[in-house]
C-alpha cells in the first residue's frame, strides 16, 4: 500500500479515536476525573445497535438513534449514581478513579452475563464500494467515517464556543465555585457533559464496529485506552487537543504497522507518546495554567 | 431605609474548627457596610455562607425576608445577591465579553443585555476596548474590574465584594474604591469585606470589626476610624 492509502487509513481509525477521546477530555476538563468507564460506553453502544438491528430488526437510523440516546442516558446515569455523591462529599480524586474502574468492570461483566463472552458479529450496514484518489483507493466506509467525525467535531466545537451551555461548560471546568456564583447549576452542566461525551462514543461504536465487525464485552477497553492516550497526547481537557491527538495516534499507528512491523506498532506509538509528554508534559495543546497575581 | 440582609447568630465549622462563632449583622438598603478584620478572621467565610458556597451549622441568613440557607448556591444570585469573590476568579479562558455573559447567566431577558454592557462599560471603560480579549490576558486591576462588571451583569440588588483591593497597586486601589462608590450611588447596596480598613472605612457608612470569628466592634464607619483600638489594630497606629 502506498503512503497516501496508509494516511487515509490512519485518518479513518484516528477519527474514531478522536470521537472517543473527546468524551475523556471533556469529562476530565470539567471534573478532573479520568472516566475509565467511558470505554465501556463504546461497547454498550455497539451492543445497542446490534440488538436493534439483529434482534429487533429496526432500520439503521432507528438503531443509531436508540443507541445514541441509550448511551447518553447511560453516561448520565453513571455520573448520577457513581460519581456525584463522591464529588459532593469532596472525596479524594483517587476514590473517583477507583469507582470509574469499578463501573468499567461492572459493565463488562454485565454485558458478559447478558450476551455471553463470545463475540457477536456486527451486521454489515454500511454502503460498499470505493473511489479512487490518485494511487489510493478509499472505501465508502472510510468516507462515511471521516465525514461523520468531521460533522460531529465541528458541531461540538460550535456548541462549546458559541452556545450558553458550552460557555457554562468552559466556566465550570475552569472554576466551579465561581460558576455557581454566576447562577450556573454545576451538576446540570456536568450531566450534560457526560451525555454529550457518551453520545459521541455511541457514534464511534457504530463506526468502529463497521470496520471491525465483532462486538464483545471487552471491545471498549483497548479502544478506550487508545482514545485516552490520544486525549493525553493532545492535552487532556482540551477539545481541539482530543481531536488532534486522535488523528495523530491513528496515523502513527497505521504508518508503524504498514512500514515497520505490526508487532511493534503499539510500542512505537506509545514511545511517541512518552517522547511528546517528556517535551510537552501537558500534551500538544494542553496548558499549564498559571495564575496571575 | 429598609432592611435588606440580616445575618443572625451564624456558626460555621471547617471540620472541627469553629471558624465563625455566632456572628450577627445587618445591611440596610442603599448602604455600604464593611466587614473589616485581619487575615483569617472569617470574613470570606461569611460571604461564602451568604452565597451558599458553604453551609453554616447554625444561624440565619435572611435576604429581603427570604431564608437563603435553604437555597442551593446557584439559585442565590437569582434572588439578587451577586458576589465578587476573593482573588477575582474571572474565567481566564473565556473572553471579557463571555465573562460578562456568564454574569448574566441566570437572566432570561437577553434583549436587554447590550444596554447593560454599555452601562457597565460606562463604569469600567477599560473593559470596553478589551471585549474580545481572553480575560486571562488582562492586568490585575482590569481583572478586578471585570469581576465587578460580571457581578453587575446579574442585575443584583446587593453586591458582595471580597477583598477587591487585594494585590493591586495603591493607585488601582483608589480607582477600584472609586468605582465601588459610583456603583453605590446608582442605588446598589454593598457589603464590602476588606483587610484595607483605611479605604473601606472611608467609603462605608457602617462597619463591623471581625476578630477570630466574632464581631468585636461595630458602628458608624467614620467613628470607628477614629477609635483608638481600631487605629492601633487596623490602621497602623
Amino acid at each position: 500500500m502506498n503512503v497516501l492509502s496508509q494516511i487515509i487509513n490512519g485518518l479513518h481509525i484516528g477519527s474514531i479515536y478522536a470521537l472517543v477521546a473527546l468524551g475523556y477530555s471533556m469529562v476530565y476538563g470539567i471534573i478532573k476525573l479520568i472516566n475509565f468507564a467511558h470505554g465501556e460506553i463504546i461497547m454498550v453502544g455497539a451492543y445497542a445497535v446490534y440488538v436493534m438491528l439483529v434482534l429487533v430488526g429496526t432500520p439503521l437510523w432507528i438503531a443509531v438513534l436508540v443507541s445514541l440516546l441509550f448511551c447518553a442516558c447511560m453516561g448520565m446515569l453513571i455520573e448520577r449514581v457513581a460519581y456525584r455523591r463522591l464529588r459532593n462529599k469532596n472525596a479524594p480524586r483517587i476514590s473517583l478513579l477507583i469507582t470509574a474502574i469499578g463501573v468499567s468492570i461492572f459493565l463488562q461483566n454485565l454485558a458478559q452475563t447478558i450476551f455471553s463472552s463470545s463475540g457477536k458479529s456486527f451486521p454489515n450496514v454500511m454502503p460498499q464500494g470505493s473511489i479512487r484518489l490518485g494511487d489510493a483507493e478509499i472505501s465508502a466506509l472510510t468516507l462515511i467515517t471521516l465525514a461523520t467525525a468531521a460533522v460531529l467535531m465541528i458541531g461540538l466545537q460550535l456548541l462549546v464556543s458559541k452556545t450558553k451551555m458550552g460557555k457554562a461548560m468552559r466556566a465550570v471546568s475552569e472554576d466551579a465555585g465561581a460558576a455557581k456564583l454566576m447562577g450556573i447549576n454545576t451538576n446540570v452542566t456536568i450531566t450534560w457533559t457526560f451525555a454529550i461525551g457518551s453520545a459521541l462514543a455511541s457514534i464511534a461504536a457504530l463506526l468502529y464496529s463497521s470496520a471491525y465487525p465483532l462486538v464483545t464485552p471487552y471491545m471498549g477497553s483497548t479502544l478506550g485506552l487508545k482514545a485516552f492516550i490520544a486525549a493525553v497526547l493532545g492535552g487532556i481537557g482540551s477539545v481541539p487537543g482530543a481531536m488532534l491527538g486522535g488523528f495523530l495516534l491513528g496515523i502513527a499507528e497505521t504508518l508503524a504497522k504498514g512500514y515497520i512491523s505490526s508487532v511493534v506498532a503499539d510500542a512505537i506509538v506509545f514511545g511517541i507518546l512518552i517522547l511528546v509528554l517528556l517535551i510537552r508534559p501537558a500534551g500538544l495543546l494542553g496548558r499549564n495554567v498559571k495564575e496571575k497575581v | 431605609m429598609s432592611e435588606m440582609l440580616r445575618v443572625k447568630d451564624l456558626h460555621v465549622y471547617y471540620d472541627a474548627i469553629h471558624a465563625i462563632k455566632g456572628v450577627s449583622f445587618d445591611v440596610q438598603e442603599g448602604e455600604i457596610v464593611t466587614l473589616i478584620g485581619a487575615n483569617g478572621a472569617g470574613k470570606t467565610t461569611i460571604l461564602q455562607a451568604i452565597s451558599g458556597l458553604l453551609k453554616p451549622k447554625e444561624g440565619e441568613i435572611d435576604f429581603l425576608g427570604e431564608n437563603l440557607l435553604a437555597l442551593p448556591a446557584h439559585t442565590i444570585v437569582r434572588r439578587g445577591v451577586a458576589q465578587v469573590p476573593e482573588g477575582r476568579r474571572i474565567f481566564s479562558q473565556l473572553t471579557v465579553q463571555e465573562n460578562l455573559e456568564m454574569g448574566a447567566f441566570s437572566r432570561k431577558d437577553t434583549r436587554n443585555f447590550s444596554k447593560d454592557y454599555e452601562m457597565i462599560f460606562e463604569h469600567l471603560p477599560r473593559l470596553k476596548e478589551r471585549r474580545k480579549q481572553m480575560a486571562g490576558t488582562l492586568s490585575g486591576g482590569e481583572q478586578q474590574m471585570l469581576a465587578i462588571g460580571r457581578a453587575l451583569m446579574s442585575k443584583p440588588k446587593m453586591l458582595l465584594l471580597d477583598e477587591p483591593s487585594m494585590g493591586l497597586s495603591p493607585i488601582l486601589v483608589q480607582e477600584i474604591f472609586h468605582i465601588i462608590e459610583n456603583v453605590n450611588k446608582t442605588g446598589m447596596t454593598v457589603l464590602l469585606v476588606e483587610q484595607n480598613a483605611k479605604m473601606a472605612l472611608k467609603i462605608a457608612s457602617r462597619a463591623y470589626v471581625l476578630e477570630t470569628g466574632k464581631i468585636a466592634m461595630s458602628g458608624d464607619a467614620g467613628e470607628l476610624a477614629k477609635d483608638p483600638k481600631v487605629q492601633e489594630a487596623y490602621l497602623g497606629g
